[in-house]
């Protein structure tokens, strides 16, 4: 990250400490993920980190932590690529403004920060979280050209301070017609590739600018929408790329190659048509939800997509992405449950929706497996938690108890 | 193939053509009719869990199946299988009826356009693309009979029309081959309105209200000026009292069909949110006499006794979330529930595209995940919503005499790890989830999709944040 951001963020993140909290959860099933299912099991967190795991034989519950029951525990779910938190549940316009994720006055708009838009208190966060999601990878939505910044999250219900992972994570762009509307767009495919690359070619005479700059006279002015882009050629902050025919992902990865930046493919629709080509460039895919609507630009997305980049073993985790009227946020859970329905079966699906996304996220050293060192942060279930008549009990953030709906 | 598809596939439509032509014709294709149950092929699904709806679970039962229709059904011991009938195995399955669904948008419709908010005498049913995909994936979910519904842009955007997927290995060639009809023979289907959001519009342009007290305003015009033309056509009659076909008024497309709504042969199937909605769709029945299906039902939940006391049905949708729009922030999963247990009859529906029909199951599944009974879970998808569209007594149960529409389901209706592997229409295998064709229309991929999108003319400023 430039370092111009991070002494921004800084002091913002330098707030005060979470509240710890101590908890224990008794299980008839714990799903570590990173490690054997557990039967019979109990997890300890302690000052917010996980601090025991295994059988209810072999580890005990210190004094003074509240015990909580389960019949299936898994790590918190991640959710790869949302907007909520800058998406709002009223879809209000200007008597209820809660729709941050699309600025439409210019096409290409990398400075716009993720974390000055972020509402923490959203209703729809305590919606997605009593379905068991702690972190979110959310921010500006597919649809502009490049759209603006994107965070990581926890789903507390705190201050932005306390619910920030990471500030700033990637940039968001979008290679299809959808970037052709708005104030100064784009009209056409090959237009907008044009622009783009014209965005990351001036990008690169900046940083030019900024590293031949000796110190002598006045340094170079900031230019926040290319310092943002600087952090993408860097290979500080993902580009995602929303690209769902089959030419718009080959766009994403050509441009991967010409300018040598880490391109994530977000929804990617007809992945399944480009799959060797997206094994070989290395290209992450945040896969669309697997119930997302199957007209227009998506119109051949398939319920087997997840399995099939399983099975090819293309790095993928699967999105609850961004909806612009009804429903207004999706359920992470209820999309992973599709796909393991349609040969992703149980334990690829939960790790699509836990280990997977840490991993991409960078930040699997603090979630996505039940391990002791680990935020302890869980999701509990009275079932198999993708099947559509059981329940998520209750759910569990860095040791506090942040739900205790049964949904 | 014309005489297979007489013995089973279009017995009412067949019918209706009879009567159109002439007496000569007539005789000779009856004769090939008469002719044809001593030869028609019975089907048998035998070894399965039957579950009729109408009645409990029959584990390792037997369907007999002839002409189209059920001709039997019961206890493996208690239905004989005859000699020389197909033997549609399901053992390890679960059968049940072909899914109901009440409020669908597929077939790229279009009906009312933007010249005003009530348009009763526009007809759906003159917009359907019967090759659109979306018919096929409704089949891979287990849908048989459908609602298509214009959209909830207007107060009425027009008449729905409800349809039978009459899919087999032959696309129907027009909308004809799976329209429903009454007795009359005229396609069968209800009439759309909507109050709420949808269908106001900035500042009341285009005489669209403004405010919901407008849009009531402009209902109960509209339906005071078909009860004065109703009232015409009764005083058009000669110093005899005889019908005077001189003094008839003006032939008015939208009135008559408020005619046919008054008279409860056409049913207002009613796009309504909120609780408050809700009520005045109630109070307005009240007051013209109609027949109502109050649809989406957000805030049902709100108001469930006042809608069980109107005995007014309700057909439910469920979204993954609240919210999108104002008048859905208080929408629940336990909407379903609360609306049963109220003693409500409770349907769900697609509203596809909204939710995706191959998600049906989905709908109810959830409901009882919130609180809702499993029968009436497997109501909601079948009996319950052919009721709302006067077909209870074809479709909705496996019910001696009525349709042989049905599903073959690998495992639980309500479990997603369940998958359609067969939908049966009248008799017939319109989907066979082992058959690639079908699978792709099932699990989506390269060709599954269609440009075809619904035209819902005016509430494109409530999706304005959805680019494109």
């Amino acid at each position: 990250m430039s370092s111009k951001i991070t002494a921004a963020l800084f002091g913002l993140l330098a707030a005060g400490p979470i509240a710890a909290a101590q908890v224990a959860v008794k299980a008839e099933t714990i799903h570590t993920v990173s490690g054997p299912v557990i039967k019979d099991g109990v997890v300890v967190v302690t000052d917010g980190k996980i601090a025991a795991v295994g059988p209810a034989a072999e580890v005990s519950i210190p004094a003074g932590h509240e015990v909580l029951e389960a019949k299936v525990l898994v790590p918190g779910l991640v959710d790869v690529r949302a907007t909520v938190g800058l998406t709002g549940i009223y879809n209000g316009d200007d008597q209820a403004h809660d729709q941050d994720m699309i600025e439409s006055s210019a096409p290409i708009q990398p400075g716009l920060r993720a974390i000055d838009a972020y509402n923490p208190r959203e209703e729809l966060l305590e919606y997605v979280r009593s379905f068991g999601v702690t972190t979110i990878h959310t921010g500006h939505a597919p649809g502009p050209l490049v759209s603006g910044q994107t965070m990581i999250a926890k789903t507390r219900t705190t201050t932005l301070a306390d619910a920030v992972v990471k500030p700033f994570f990637g940039v968001a762009a979008t290679l299809s017609p959808k970037a052709q509307s708005g104030s100064g767009a784009p009209g056409t495919r090959g237009k907008t590739y044009a622009m783009l690359r014209e965005a990351l070619i001036g990008a690169e005479a900046y940083k030019a600018t900024l590293d031949n700059f000796d110190g002598e006279g006045a340094p170079p002015a900031r230019d926040l929408a290319k310092e943002a882009l600087v952090a993408v050629l860097d290979g500080e902050a993902p580009l995602i790329v929303t690209a769902n025919r089959a030419q718009d992902i080959a766009s994403a990865l050509r441009l991967q190659k010409e300018f040598s930046v880490k391109v994530w493919l977000d929804m990617a629709a007809e992945v399944y048509t480009l799959m060797d080509e997206v094994k070989a460039a290395g290209v992450p895919v945040l896969i669309h939800p697997t119930t997302y609507r199957a007209t227009s630009e998506t119109k051949n997305l398939s319920f087997t997509t997840a399995a099939k980049l399983a099975d090819a073993g293309v790095p993928f985790a699967i999105q609850t992405g961004y909806e612009g009227y009804v429903p207004k946020v999706r359920v992470l859970v209820f999309e992973a449950a599709i796909a393991a329905a349609h040969g992703l079966g149980f334990e690829r699906t939960l790790e699509s929706i836990t280990l997977s996304p840490a991993k991409l996220l960078g930040i699997a050293d603090r979630v996505g497996s039940i391990e002791v060192g680990k935020d302890g942060d869980l999701a509990l279930f009275d079932g198999d938690p993708f099947e559509y008549t059981t329940h998520c009990t209750g759910v569990v953030i860095e040791g506090q108890v942040a739900s205790r709906a049964v949904r | 193939m014309l005489t297979r598809r007489a013995s089973g596939r279009y017995p009412l439509d067949m019918r209706l053509m009879f009567e159109s032509l002439s007496k000569a014709l007539f005789a000779s294709a009856l004769g090939l009719l008469s002719a044809l149950p001593s030869q028609a092929q019975t089907t048998a699904v035998t070894g399965g869990t039957l579950l009729p709806v109408d009645g409990p679970a029959i584990e390792g039962g037997v369907m007999l199946v002839e002409g189209g229709k059920i001709t039997a059904i019961g206890a493996a011991d208690a239905v004989k299988v005859p000699a020389g009938a197909a033997v549609v195995d399901a053992t390890g399955k679960v059968v049940m009826p072909g899914l109901v669904d009440t409020h669908s948008h597929i077939g790229g419709i279009g009906a009312a356009d933007s010249s005003g908010p009530l348009q009763p005498g526009v007809r759906v049913y003159d917009s359907i693309n019967v090759r659109s995909s979306g018919f096929r994936r409704a089949l891979a979910g287990g849908l048989t009979s459908l609602n298509i519904m214009p959209g909830s842009g207007h107060l009425s955007s027009g008449q729905t029309v409800y349809v039978k997927l009459r899919y087999g290995d032959e696309t129907p060639r027009t909308i004809d081959a799976i329209a429903y009809r009454f007795p009359d023979g005229s396609p069968m289907g209800g009439l759309k309105m909507a109050n709420g959001t949808n269908s106001i519009r900035d500042e009341g342009k285009g005489g669209f209200p403004g405010t919901r007290g407008k849009s009531a305003f402009l209902v109960r015009s509209l339906y005071i000026q078909a009860q004065e033309y109703r009232a015409k056509i009764e005083a058009a009659v000669d110093e005899d009292g005889n019908p005077d076909e001189s003094k008839l008024p003006d032939r008015n497309l939208h009135l008559e069909t408020l005619l046919e709504v008054m008279d409860g042969k056409r049913i207002v199937h009613h796009h309504t949110h909120r609780h408050d909605d809700i009520l005045t769709v109630l109070r307005l029945a009240e007051e013209f006499g109609f027949r109502v299906v109050l649809h989406h039902v957000s805030e049902g939940w709100r108001v469930a006794d006042e809608i069980a006391a109107a005995k007014v049905p309700c057909s439910a949708i469920l979204v993954d979330s609240p919210g999108g729009k104002l008048e859905a922030l208080n929408l629940v999963m336990e909407c379903g529930g609360i609306l049963e247990k109220a003693g409500v009859r409770t349907a769900f529906h697609t509203d596809d595209w909204i939710t995706d029909s191959r998600l049906f199951f989905r709908s109810a599944a959830l409901a009882v995940r919130a609180g809702m009974t499993r029968q009436g879970a497997l109501e909601s998808l079948t009996l319950a919503g052919a009721e709302m569209m006067d077909l209870q007594d074809r479709v909705g149960s496996l019910t001696p005499g009525k349709d042989a529409d049905f599903i073959i389901l690998s495992g639980d209706p309500l479990s997603v790890y369940t998958r359609v592997e067969e939908t049966w229409v009248e008799g017939e295998k319109v989907f066979d989830l082992s058959d690639p064709k079908d699978q792709l229309y099932a699990e989506g991929g390269y060709g599954a999709g269609e440009e075809i999108s619904p035209y819902f003319c005016c509430y494109d400023h409530l999706m304005k944040k959805e680019a494109n």
